[in-house]
């Protein structure tokens, strides 16, 4: 690296990574009226080339299992692109134990080109959980706050759901629910026994035109990316409107290294990595936005040091990379002989479940805090590489009878995947490793990982759930769980999720928080967190409609104060 | 599907990215526009095979197996699935091909399937005088019936390793079959194409 080369543009806000937050910080702040430069660290994406929508398994010469077999591991070759467990070059490490999972999409639009597309509200105890049972931390902000702004990201990029009225599930501003699969329906059947409720799904997908973009054509395949942009993501729906506003940069291949500080203590722009030539080079702008995921921003910020900010930038309170949390999950899967019976049909729909359980026992004294909710799948899904692993795992013999067998158990497994709510602990957080670099020289993060009694607690109770509502309807439970061990009852590793949020929490208190109610961070006023960054707590609720909500109340706040000259 | 001669001439001439882009601007626009993403996943696979059929490769050169153990392959993916009265068996659905693919690029299966067929080979040379692909089917039929079901291991010890292979290799045919159209008809899976609206469950058994 021979050269520094500095851009002589000063840009408004520099915005990091092109996501959920980001791209909506990138389009409110453009729209707005300001210049941004928006950093990304991986390829532009091209949906007609890259999205693989439509394919069989036999139009891939690997089936969708990848070179080797080896996509499987990172949900298989038709995923829309970049996303990975490992990134070549760019490792992160696991204290001993912890075997944290990152999962990172190195492409503009990041893990919305793929994400599950649901789409769920926190609800007004979810801010003030401290205050209900003691534990943890509460927002400074409330629901009420929020919700306008949850009014905002629904009516824009478009959510189906129903109108409940269930104090864990607030509704929202819904296009119409698509109608449940027949999978979806023996369950709910179950579930009325139960009395547990099953309800419309919220998801990402538009049932109806809006804004421009056309509504689903049910092919079922939304984690491909679609190439009608009938779902949300960043890359199709945030930001091309930044673009045409003519004052977005858009900046792939730029791997953000160290945000820059002036002598006045304030940000003063960003060094990157341009991963195309391997040189640094450095953008001015007069505020900065962090959104390139919650344990990349506070691997930026902890790499940020100063003699002004010796441990980080925004880190006076010593708390940012603290209070990671991913969800609890914990699966399992039924046989329902039942479905057996049903003719060919076509099951597809949209990508993701129709029918879903949301948190149902919030009125009740259980032996763990907080909730979880259950997601459905399986059915008459596409046939694909591992669909009949569990049957063989079990099969004896060959011939006639396998083949009849898988053709009878064809469409009868229904699975269910629990995500519930993690709380915050001492044990769990991302620092800098002391020792290793990756190939662009800067240090990488280090996790560490525990999951408590809290939430092994949780994982039982979704197994027991599991199995109930399974037999409820004369089916047949699959799922064996240890009940020792590193992972009892079926949890997952921490991480697995996906939906890793906290490591930069906002409050009110300097001392124990990173940033405050609008995502601004306490110690240094020009600097942002809008990804998952800032949550306080990580609900049952999938944290990307927050993330948003978030971003875009974060964004208008930057714009008066950019208004007002307080930047 | 009664598609027309100068439907099939539109196809030929247009790519994949124009078929994608003529679901948006049909569903948007409405009725008349509605046929063409009722048409569009089907053409789209037909660019694809057509693109896989001007490839000169007309018969599989197997990448790692070699041709000894590769023609062992085929006989036990087909002993595996075998054609029936629904459709065609596993090495016409093109497993052995997916199978050897996979295994050209990944050194635990080099060892699993590669190991397993020279493990099989060892045994057949040892009870038969002849490697399996010489046996008599009787004896191959023989080999099978111990190897296929895990518990013959309580008996014999010996036949663990043998298990162990036979149970990947099941689990593998049945990824390359039922990957394949084949299979995928066996199954009789209805989807992979553009609705207007979803219908919802046919009727719910009892």
């Amino acid at each position: 690296m021979t050269q520094v080369i500095r851009s002589p543009k000063m840009y408004d806000v520099c915005v990091i990574g092109s996501g959920a937050g980001g791209g909506m910080a990138a389009k409110v702040l453009t729209e707005g009226g300001l210049t941004v430069a928006l950093l990304e660290a991986g390829d532009p994406v091209n949906p007609d080339k890259d999205y693989k929508m439509f394919l069989w398994p036999y139009d891939l010469a690997h089936r969708g299992v990848g070179v080797g077999g080896r996509a499987a591991e990172n949900f298989g070759e038709f995923l829309a692109p970049n996303g990975a467990w490992k990134i070549d070059g760019e490792p992160y490490t696991s204290a001993p134990g912890a075997n944290f999972q990152w999962f990172r999409s190195r492409i503009v639009g990041g893990r919305t080109n793929h994400w599950g597309r649901i789409a769920l509200r926190y609800s007004p105890i979810d801010f003030r959980s401290r205050t209900r049972d003691g534990i943890g931390e509460d927002w400074p902000i409330r629901y009420e706050d929020v919700a306008p702004y949850y009014d905002k990201v629904e009516s824009y990029i478009g959510v189906f759901g129903s109108k409940e009225n269930l104090s864990s599930a607030p509704d929202g501003v819904f296009l119409p629910p698509p109608k449940p699969r027949c999978t979806e329906l023996v369950v709910k059947k179950a579930c009325d026994r139960l009395n547990i409720p099953c309800i419309p799904a919220r998801l990402a997908i538009l049932t109806k035109p809006l804004n421009g973009r056309p509504s689903c054509h049910y092919c079922g395949q939304c984690d491909r990316g679609c190439g009608t942009a009938s779902n949300f993501s960043s890359s199709q729906v945030l930001i091309p409107p930044a673009l045409q506003t003519g004052k977005l940069t858009l900046i792939p291949h730029a791997m953000a290294r160290e945000i820059r500080v002036g002598a006045d203590g304030k940000a003063s722009g960003v060094s990157y990595i341009d991963k195309t030539t391997l040189t640094e080079k450095r953008i001015s702008a007069r505020a900065v936005v962090l959104a390139a995921s919650a344990c990349e921003s506070a691997r930026l910020l902890l790499n940020s040091k100063s003699r002004l900010f010796p441990d980080g930038l925004a880190n006076s309170s010593g708390q940012v990379g603290r209070n990671l949390t991913d969800s609890v999950g914990s699966d399992g899967e039924g046989y329902f002989p039942q479905m057996e019976k049903m003719p060919p049909h076509n099951h597809d729909g949209t990508g993701g479940m129709h029918l879903y359980i949301p948190w149902w026992k919030y009125a009740r004294q259980n032996d763990f805090p907080r909730g979880y909710h259950i997601e459905l799948g399986g059915g008459r899904e596409m046939p694909g590489a591992g669909m009949f692993d569990d049957l063989c795992g079990e099969f004896e013999g060959y011939g006639a009878s396998l083949k009849a067998t898988c053709r009878k158990r064809y469409g009868t497994t229904i699975t269910f995947s629990g995500r519930g709510e993690m709380v915050p602990n001492p044990d769990t957080l991302c620092e800098i490793d002391p020792e290793v670099v990756d190939q662009f020289g800067i240090p990488v993060l280090r996790f560490q990982f525990k999951w408590s009694e809290y939430e092994l607690r949780q994982a039982k109770d979704m197994q027991e759930t599991f199995r109930a509502i399974v037999e409820a309807v004369g089916g047949r439970y699959l799922t064996r769980t240890q009940t020792d061990g590193p992972y009892p009852f079926g949890i997952q590793p921490g991480g697995k999720i996906i939906h890793e949020v906290g490591t930069a929490r906002m409050g009110a208190d300097p001392k124990t928080s990173v940033v405050n109610g609008y995502c601004q961070s306490h110690d240094v006023k020009n600097v942002f967190v809008a990804d998952g960054g800032p949550l306080v707590t990580n609900p049952d609720k999938n944290p990307t409609l927050t993330i948003m909500a978030l971003s875009w109340r974060a964004s208008e706040y930057l714009l008066d104060e950019a208004k007002k000259g307080n930047l | 599907m009664g598609e027309s001669k100068s439907e099939a001439k539109i196809a030929r001439s247009i790519s994949r990215r124009d078929v994608l882009r003529n679901i948006a601007v049909g569903a948007a626009a409405g009725s008349l526009l509605q046929m063409i993403p009722a048409k569009a996943a089907e053409l789209a696979h037909e660019m694809i095979q057509k693109e896989k059929a001007a490839s000169p490769a007309g018969k599989y050169a197997p990448k790692f197996f070699p041709a000894h153990q590769y023609q062992t392959l085929l006989l036990l993916c087909d002993a595996i699935l075998p054609k029936d009265e629904v459709s065609g068996g596993a090495v016409e659905a093109g497993a052995p091909e997916f199978i050897d693919l996979l295994t050209s690029e990944n050194e635990e299966y080099q060892s699993i399937l590669g190991g397993g067929l020279m493990w099989l080979d060892n045994f057949c040379t040892d009870r038969y005088e002849h490697p399996f692909l010489s046996c008599a089917l009787e004896q191959q039929k023989e080999v099978l019936d111990l190897i296929a079901y895990r518990k013959n291991a309580d008996n014999d010890a010996t036949l663990s390793q043998g298990i162990a292979f036979f149970a990947k290799l099941r689990s593998m045919t049945c990824d390359g079959f039922y990957t394949s159209k084949i299979g995928t008809e066996d199954l009789k899976y209805i989807g992979n194409t553009a609705l207007a609206t979803f219908p919802g469950c046919p009727a719910l058994p009892e």
